[in-house]
């Protein structure tokens, strides 16, 4: 393999880690962005215990992302890292503060403690969410690089367009904790979360053509990608299917014959009479479809994304081949990627898998 | 002028790494002896059906899940650290160091990353011989990152198996020679066995008190059979732990020791506070090395010693610091000096505590002697540190370079202003502090909880319900029939 194709396959890595980080911690931290919109505690609970057992290792995809770009792109790492320096530790520090969260809350000892562990759970979401739309609008209007080292000044991050796409990025990951919330829990909470995951769906599509309509005229590049004979017909069928996956999310909020059948159905013999149906599969099937359309709102903006800024990795001018480290280190690590992802991939299923179904109240954490 | 007082953007930097690397090695250096002590503790108990195994298990389960996570989230700083602030090091060094941290990632942080949840929750929803598989992929997970970190770590020490390219980036050239560079099998030997040891010490803390507080709550003697059946067994086993492993690993740390007089000279000669080059030389025990005066002032020492211990031979030539030029030398000698005598004498100890152990049990009073539960309480921050005065003692005294001998610290930094980087460390002090201090809090309180028989599971206070998918007669009678799954489906 040439060293380019290498590279090729490798930016195609990391551009899946950094979206598989996305989409799973995204509805993570959306738990935690909804929490205002959640007072009561019972609902508060229900929802962290959605997402306590994964969401470690939701987080690790933006280690791989780090790590992978580090490992594989260094220049890409050593330029971005030090021109987004403010807005990534603020990310990191949010982070630091939620994730500690997910256990404090539970060993709070008094009615205060836990306030301020929701407080922390829910404002180190929203910043790091934040801070993360702020890094990804800082990266796409550009970074000034000069020999090999980042030559700008350390609030150059800070635009109308990056703070933009900051409060854009708390939205979408406010509609994946919503459409994830009418996924995993039912009765009250889950009729709340459907009411947020419209209001936040009509959001995030507004916010995502409006950042689209922006980009191209961003940097000159981006601009010939989109408007020119023939990558327009690579680049048409997205919005296209944008529009058609935005019908379908809003229809999947509405309630649906399967679940009056389901409402009207004779309460299970075995069960306690005071529990409520356990859902069928078609239920959690039907409920699980908002979900999967938030993520194809995000595929597709990323796809778009990706068309924008290919084959750059730090624009204006670095690519992926002027960043790429050295072929044999490439190699090195795409030997255990190409081992390793597979199974962690396959594992990481089998644990949301045994995580699987709806949560109920007092369901056994802590 | 104040604006000449204010501390160098690289001064800061050093420090702001310095102070969040110190803060994450605590959580790995206790979680990632209480993983394997979690698993043997799970395996005993499957062997033995013994409930105090299980009983011990849950207890420390929870104190687990709030150490693993405030190690994670401190990690993560980690991993963004060296291009925030240290660009032009993961720059040139990245096609080196860059694949060992990515083998970390996808070797052992998914792995802990993945099955943490069901150690933590699945307890009630998976089989016992799966619990138990993830518990040990997640002590497994631990011990392979400490491989890939302490891998690169000792590359930075011991550099091989490279080329240097025109522009100044290191390029890899024999990638065995990298991973298993000549400083890294007895670091990550002594690393691990001091984090064994920090555990064990922690536990036979915790377990010393609780032994101690039945009989201060007695008023009297309690005979050792009516004390607490869960506090004997982790006192008992912590203490094993001190009596067989403490002296291996001085013996690690003297290898060590001599891996690196070879290597670095420079280190050794802060560590033992030698200036002047001598055949012969005397062990220094204690003394204040005064870099104005390139002498170490006060020096009590022992002949002949020094040059024993690290040459092996009566008359040996050793090195001092004047042997190198001023700027080869270890920015801060006395920091090295005594950093290092710091976590000797904490080996030291911990060897005292094991041996007094040993013949306590002989005597059968090991759980009954005041004295010695009040030492092995005092003795319970002492792993922790050691491995943290040992990591100053081994990183301090790298200084001044990032990559021994070839690329400076000063060369390594990212080109970030002294301001914002003063700003991110104000954040990560007052964060770190709030964040980690009330963390820490809990964890005593976790400390201090009886442990008590029929020990309540983080998951099991209500047994969990697979709600949903499974169809429910199918579950239920897969509940009835297994007598070791928690009743699973049988209430909600």
């Amino acid at each position: 393999m040439s060293a380019e194709t290498i590279a090729t396959i490798w930016a195609f890595l990391i551009a899946t880690a950094v979206f598989l980080y996305v989409v799973m911690d995204g509805f993570d931290l959306g738990i935690g962005i909804l929490f205002p919109w959640m007072q009561d505690r019972e609902d508060r609970d229900i929802a962290v215990n959605t997402v306590a057992p994964v969401w470690d290792g939701n987080e690790t995809w933006l280690i791989l992302g780090g790590g992978g770009l580090f490992a594989v792109f260094p220049l890409a790492y050593a330029t971005i890292l030090p021109a987004l320096y403010m807005p990534l530790i603020v990310m990191l520090l949010a982070l630091v503060f939620r994730g500690v969260a997910f256990e404090m809350r539970f060993r709070a000892e008094s009615d205060s403690q836990r306030r301020f562990w929701d407080w922390s759970f829910s404002g180190g979401s929203i910043a790091a969410a934040f801070t993360q739309g702020i890094a990804l609008g800082a990266l796409v209007q550009g970074i000034q690089v000069e020999d090999r080292a980042y030559a700008g000044g350390w609030w150059d991050w800070l635009t109308a367009y990056s703070l933009f796409t900051g409060v854009a990025l708390v939205a979408g990951y406010g509609l994946l904790g919503a459409s994830w919330l009418v996924w995993k829990t039912e009765g009250g909470l889950q009729e709340r979360a459907r009411d947020l995951a419209r209001v936040l769906g009509l959001v995030t599509l507004l916010f995502i053509a409006a950042v689209s309509a922006i980009m191209p005229f961003l940097l000159p590049e981006f601009r010939a990608r989109w408007f020119s004979f023939p990558t327009i017909l690579l680049a048409l069928p997205v919005p296209v299917l944008l529009v058609l996956l935005a019908v379908r999310f809003f229809r999947a909020l509405e309630p649906t014959p399967a679940r009056e059948a389901e409402a009207a159905r004779a309460p299970d013999p075995r069960l306690p009479p005071e529990a409520p149906p356990r859902p069928t599969g078609r239920v959690i099937w039907h409920d699980s479809v908002p979900f999967f359309c938030a993520l194809g709102f995000f595929l597709l903006s990323y796809v778009g994304l990706g068309i924008s800024m290919w084959p750059l990795i730090v624009p204006p001018e670095i690519t992926i081949w002027d960043a790429a480290a050295p072929a044999s280190t490439q190699l090195f690590l795409l030997v255990g990627a190409a081992v390793l992802l597979p199974i962690i991939l396959a594992y990481t299923g089998y644990v949301y898998w045994i995580f699987r179904g709806k949560v109920r109240a007092g369901e056994g954490y802590h | 002028m104040l604006w000449d007082a204010f501390p160098s953007a690289l001064d800061l930097a050093r420090f702001q790494f310095a102070f969040t690397v110190t803060f994450h090695f605590i959580f790995p250096a206790f979680t990632i002896g209480l993983a394997s002590y979690l698993a043997v503790l799970e395996g005993l108990w499957l062997w033995t059906k013994r409930e105090v195994y299980l009983d011990v298990f849950r207890f420390w389960l929870k104190i687990f899940a709030v150490a693993f996570a405030m190690g994670v989230v401190s990690g993560i700083v980690m991993s963004y650290q060296f291009g925030t602030n240290w660009s032009v090091f993961a720059d040139r060094t990245a096609p080196v160091l860059g694949p060992l941290l990515g083998y970390e990632v996808l070797t052992a942080f998914f792995l802990e990353a993945g099955f943490l949840g069901v150690m933590l929750f699945g307890l009630g929803r998976v089989g016992k011989g799966l619990h138990f598989t993830a518990t040990c992929l997640v002590a497994i997970g631990t011990l392979i990152s400490g491989f890939w970190i302490l891998s690169a770590n000792s590359w930075m020490h011991t550099p091989a198996g490279y080329s240097i390219a025109p522009d100044g980036r290191f390029m890899p050239e024999d990638w065995w020679a990298i991973v298993f560079n000549p400083s890294f099998p007895l670091r990550f030997l002594h690393t691990i066995t001091g984090a064994y040891l920090t555990t064990a010490m922690i536990i036979g803390a915790v377990a010393a008190w609780h032994l101690l507080r039945e009989r201060l709550r007695a008023g009297m003697a309690v005979p050792a059979e009516r004390l607490n059946e869960r506090a004997k067994v982790m006192f008992s086993m912590a203490m094993w732990m001190a009596a067989a492993v403490a002296p291996v690993q001085a013996v690690f740390g003297d290898l060590q020791g001599l891996l690196a007089f070879r290597y670095q000279p420079q280190k050794v000669a802060a560590m033992e506070g030698h200036w002047e080059t001598q055949r012969g030389a005397p062990l220094i025990l204690f003394g204040f090395p005064d870099m104005e005066r390139e002498e170490t002032r006060m020096a009590v020492s022992i002949p002949r010693l020094g040059s024993l211990i690290l040459t092996h031979e009566w008359d040996g030539e050793v090195r001092g610091l004047k042997a190198f030029p001023p700027e080869q030398r270890p920015t801060n000698v006395p920091l090295v000096f005594w950093s290092f005598r710091i976590m000797v004498a904490m080996g030291v100890l911990m060897i005292a505590l094991g041996l007094i152990s040993l013949w306590l049990r002989w005597k059968g009073r090991l759980y009954t002697t005041p004295w010695f539960l009040r030492f092995a309480i005092a003795m319970g921050p002492s792993g922790l540190i050691a491995v943290t005065f040992g990591w100053i003692t081994t990183e301090a005294g790298r200084q001044p370079y990032t990559v021994y001998n070839l690329l400076t610290t000063a060369e390594s930094v990212s080109p970030i202003a002294a301001p914002a980087v003063a700003t991110s460390l104000a954040m990560f002090i007052v964060v770190y502090f709030v964040v980690f201090g009330a963390g820490t809090w809990y964890l005593f309180r976790l400390f201090g909880k009886t442990p008590a028989a029929h020990e309540s599971d983080i998951a099991a206070e209500e047994p969990i319900r697979t709600a949903g998918i499974t169809p429910a007669p199918q579950v239920a009678r897969r509940g009835a029939s297994g007598p070791g799954r928690h009743t699973v489906e049988q209430r909600g």
